[in-house]
């Protein structure tokens, strides 16, 4: 028997992720690193215009050139049955009609895909793209949100809300109206969008693409192509970062799609950097009034949130804006309103924290300047408006740490060091201000399936479709199934990120680790019972008279409690002469007991800054982050959450803004010199605390949403930080230095 | 209504002309040694092709201490040649502009970014990648660091990381965390692994091995 156990693992354990090694070593592929026979190169050609359409496109030079296979565009590209079908309300994941590439001439945004040049090698490719020519006749287009609200549109999908009194911070003893602004973010992961496609015939194809979500993938080309199932698959274990740009199919995948139809070759089309700005989605502009009123005392009596978001002419993108107002604090009278303005761009697309990113910096904000109005502290405002239930659906919460969160976040940063005037805190020619906010999202459990392997060997084999763009999915999931199963961690793999895999949900909206995890835990718990059954059931077993309550599974055995027999999974698997065992199971989402809770994440952010008093340089000195996400399935992993949140916080707060030249409709810096991300250097110390009290209702690991919680109300953190430091109240982000001399 | 074209019609002329160029005086040179059916293939739709393969130029270049000769392209950079051409795709590409760090090499042991260099630019060169970093089936102690401090999150930027890591102790710049978060700042993390990536450093620096 072997006994050989390094370590058994826990739900919790701060674990190596299991990938590491691959990442580490170069050795992970992803989407434009499959080394196909006889790959070739499709480098796709953008519109130079907002609107209009294609009058020519000479593409004679670009077939003439060296190494070209095909120049494929509006006018021979393949049919694409979905396309030719039309607008899909019913079972779109955004209203309108996707966009459509080279289905006609018609111009949408500038940077649209209208030519795929395909040859032998990158640089053939890139060149020929460069020798297409093309005459539009130009319409006058729209790109700037501010000048077009009063054109805005009410969302097919989206209803305003209210409850008590709408409008009623008018009448409170204390109130102020305010707007608010954030400007466009592009997710920008650091693996440009690619896509490898490969057909076998003329009824099945195989992408190597970046998503999210593989099984979202494959059902979007399926229904594009019209194919069956079985013929469609999606490979996408590595991803390069998304952060919710690759929760569709986008233009990449659909022209290396057709691209292999046209050539019979694996083709390869992986989007430049620049490519990525209006072509994959971005996280929209936000222009958002919020009135907010209290006693006195600073009890709330009434807010009012009213929002826009810009979208494309073709699509209405809406995102979760006006959601955190509505619950995260004890409010009787509220009522938002949410509307699209229209423009001539791509669909903007989720990003991290979509809509409550750009909310949370309006309501917490607010929150912030009711405080100094009150001249109360801004914590003991949020503490006196402390929601004991949901408000919004008036049920109480799975669980809610949001005190706790408060409490020692506050201590851990020395918040009663904070003397409450503004500008009083100064080192030098800095001047120090000390902010804080807090966050709530959503956390929910979707259905999910996993199969689950015992193998001869006794080494265990779970697996599902689910993706692991960097959260560290595929490792926790493999330390549940380890736990479950009591055994060694390293005697189990995790197999992921293929759509030919049991069922997954997209890993976006936090929801990863609770519906899949729940069904990794259960498919675990049925292969668990599977064995146990097996070792009573064994000819001649030890066990035969025992009672499964008398077993007990430890070690990657099954024994008695006395530990006096123990059957180790591969002598149980022997003694039926059974090549492995194989259980499945499909995980309910969330179920009438949960419908009976409101289930959300919490979080609570302290952020000192220093402002240059000459420059304008805002430099963030720390953060506390204090966060309630229920169960820490992996302190590593979750603790980098954290620290993404908080990185993408600073970037929204001070620096990131795609910028456009509104003559033009075009982006102006659409690279990563000119479009800046925080850098190493502008990351400072985190501190980061997990409340980690497991979640009695959403899932059986006690787990919550991490991977977006943090950045809820991150940037007005910073923002309030900003305004202590130097009584400048900045409501229109990032805050640069011209904002603030 | 008007009408829009791209306003490189000059550039293009230019880059036809050097092909023509190329074109006739490899051609010239090669008259001598080429038998009458490829000359004569030479005047037809051939002649683009043909000049293609006279384009390219020899390279020999040390990767990851195999020695590789080749004939490529001189507009092939560093990083596709890498990339494409020796299946080497732990190099990342992420903006291809020299923007990101993510395709961070080391050539004669300092560090370089593989997408702004031509690769014919490395004749005689020692290039190492990710791939050669260790030189063995064990890993690298930086590496080691980055799996121990959760250093990556989607991993792509990573390899880049690394390389430019073991080149910052060595160039002397891994005295203190803000030493290293400077010296580190051209590459970039969408991720946001950057304090795990910082005390990676921070511990290898400690152990004070060469590296
Ligand atoms: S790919 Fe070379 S610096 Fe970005
Ligand atoms: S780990 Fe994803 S970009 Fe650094």
């Amino acid at each position: 028997m072997e006994k050989a156990f390094i370590k058994k693992v826990q739900i919790g354990d701060a674990m190596d992720r299991v990938d590491a090694r691959l990442k580490v070593s170069g050795a992970a592929r992803y989407a434009a690193e499959y080394t196909l026979k006889s790959v070739v190169y499709g480098v796709l050609v953008t519109s130079t215009i907002a609107k209009g359409s294609i009058k020519e496109m000479d593409t004679r030079a670009a077939e003439k050139a060296p190494g070209v296979l095909a120049i494929i565009n509006h006018k021979n590209a393949p049919k694409v049955p979905g396309h030719q079908a039309g607008t899909d309300n019913e079972g779109s994941r955004v209203y309108g009609q996707e966009f459509r590439l080279f289905y006609d001439n018609k111009i949408y945004h500038n940077d649209q895909p209208i030519a795929l040049a395909i040859a032998s090698t990158p640089e053939q490719a890139e060149h020929a793209a460069s020798l297409i020519k093309v005459h539009y006749a130009q319409e006058k287009h729209q790109t700037n949100s501010k000048a077009n609200t009063s054109n805005a549109i009410t969302p097919a999908r989206g209803k305003d809300y209210s409850r008590g009194t709408a409008y009623a911070f008018k009448n409170a003893p204390v109130n102020l109206e305010l707007e608010y602004g954030t400007p466009i973010q592009v997710h920008n992961p650091m693996e440009p969008h690619a896509t490898t496609a490969v057909w076998e015939g003329a009824t099945k194809v195989t992408v190597y693409n970046k998503t999210q979500a593989t099984k979202l993938s494959q059902q979007e080309i399926m229904k594009a192509f019209d194919l069956k199932e079985e013929n469609v698959q999606a490979i996408s274990p590595f991803v390069g970062g998304a952060f919710g740009s690759s929760s569709r199919v986008w233009p990449q995948e659909m022209a290396a799609i057709m691209g292999a139809k046209v050539t019979g070759k694996p083709v390869k089309v992986a989007l430049k950097r620049d490519q990525v700005f209006n072509m994959v989605g971005y996280r929209p502009r936000s222009i958002q009034k919020i009135g907010i009123g209290a006693t006195a005392e600073g009890i709330l009596t009434g807010i009012t949130h009213e929002a826009f978001t810009s979208t494309s002419q073709y699509e209405q993108f809406t995102e979760r804006i006006v959601d955190p107002t509505k619950t995260l604090y004890n409010c009787p009278n509220l009522n938002t309103a949410y509307k699209l303005i229209p423009l001539d761009m791509s669909t903007p697309c989720w990003t991290r924290g979509p809509g409550e990113t750009s909310g949370s910096f309006a309501l917490e904000s607010a929150m912030d300047e009711l405080a100094y109005a009150l001249n109360i502290d801004p914590l003991a405002l949020r503490l006196k408006n402390y929601a004991p239930s949901d408000p919004e659906k008036n049920l109480p919460w799975s669980s809610n740490y949001l005190k706790e969160c408060y409490q020692m976040g506050a201590d851990r940063f020395g918040w009663n060091k904070r003397t409450p005037t503004p500008g009083s805190m100064r080192k030098d020619e800095w001047q120090v201000g000390m902010g804080m906010a807090a966050g709530i999202y959503k956390s929910e459990r979707d259905a999910a399936s996993a199969i689950a392997t015992v193998l001869a060997n006794g080494s265990v084999v779970v697996q599902s479709a689910v993706a692991d763009v960097g959260p560290g999915s595929a490792t926790i999931f493999t330390q549940i199934a380890a736990d479950v199963l009591a055994m060694d961690v390293k005697q189990v793999t995790f197999e992921w990120g293929n759509s030919k895999l049991p069922k997954a949900p997209g890993q976006f909206g936090s929801h990863t680790t609770a519906s899949v995890g729940s069904a990794i835990y259960e498919v675990c718990t049925l292969l668990k019972k599977k064995l146990q059954e097996l070792a009573i059931t064994m000819p001649n077993s030890e066990l035969a008279r025992a009672q499964q309550n008398d077993l007990v599974v430890e070690e990657g055995t099954v024994g008695l409690k006395n530990k006096q027999i123990q059957l180790s999974y591969a002598d149980i698997l022997k003694s039926h002469a059974l090549p492995q065992v194989q259980v499945s199971t499909e995980s309910k989402g969330g179920g009438p007991e949960q419908e009976k809770y409101s289930g959300k994440s919490f979080c609570a952010n302290f952020v000192e800054v220093r402002v240059h008093s000459l420059t304008g340089e805002v430099r963030v000195n720390r953060v506390v982050s204090a966060v309630d996400c229920g169960r820490v399935v992996n302190k590593k992993t979750a603790t980098s959450q954290v620290y993404g949140s908080i990185t993408w916080g600073i970037g929204i707060a001070l620096m990131e803004e795609a910028k456009l030249d509104h003559r033009y409709g075009r982006h102006l810096n659409n690279d990563l010199a000119e479009y800046h991300v925080p850098t190493c250097a502008d990351v400072p110390p985190i501190e980061v605390l997990f409340v980690d009290k497991p979640d009695p209702v959403i899932d059986p690991m006690g787990a919550k949403g991490i991977g977006e919680i943090p950045l809820v109300g991150f940037s007005a953190a910073i923002a309030n930080a900003v305004y202590h430091a130097t009584g400048k109240r900045i409501r229109e982000l990032p805050i640069t230095p011209d904002k603030l001399l | 209504m008007t009408d829009h074209q791209p306003d490189d019609n000059n550039s293009e002329g230019l880059d036809e002309s050097r092909r023509d160029f190329l074109k006739h005086s490899s051609l010239l040179t090669a008259m001598a040694l080429t038998p009458s059916t490829v000359l004569k293939a030479a005047s037809s739709q051939w002649d683009e092709r043909l000049a293609g393969a006279f384009e390219k130029i020899s390279l020999s270049l040390e990767v990851n201490g195999t020695k590789h000769s080749l004939a490529i392209e001189p507009r092939v950079t560093l990083l596709d040649l890498l990339r494409e051409q020796l299946a080497l795709t732990g190099t990342k590409k992420g903006c291809d502009y020299g923007q990101c760090g993510a395709c961070t090499v080391h050539v004669d042991g300092r560090r370089v970014l593989a997408c702004m260099s031509l690769a014919v630019m490395q004749e005689g060169r020692k290039v190492t990648t990710i791939e050669g970093l260790a030189g063995g089936d064990t890993l690298h102690p930086m590496q080691e660091a980055f799996v121990k401090h959760d250093g990556l999150q989607c991993g792509y930027c990573t390899p880049g990381q690394i390389m430019s890591a073991v080149a910052c102790i060595r160039e002397g710049h891994a005295n203190s965390a803000e030493e290293i978060q400077e010296y580190m700042s051209g590459n970039l993390c969408r991720c946001g692994a950057y304090p795990n990536i910082v005390a990676a450093i921070m511990e290898v620096k400690k152990e004070g091995k060469k590296l």
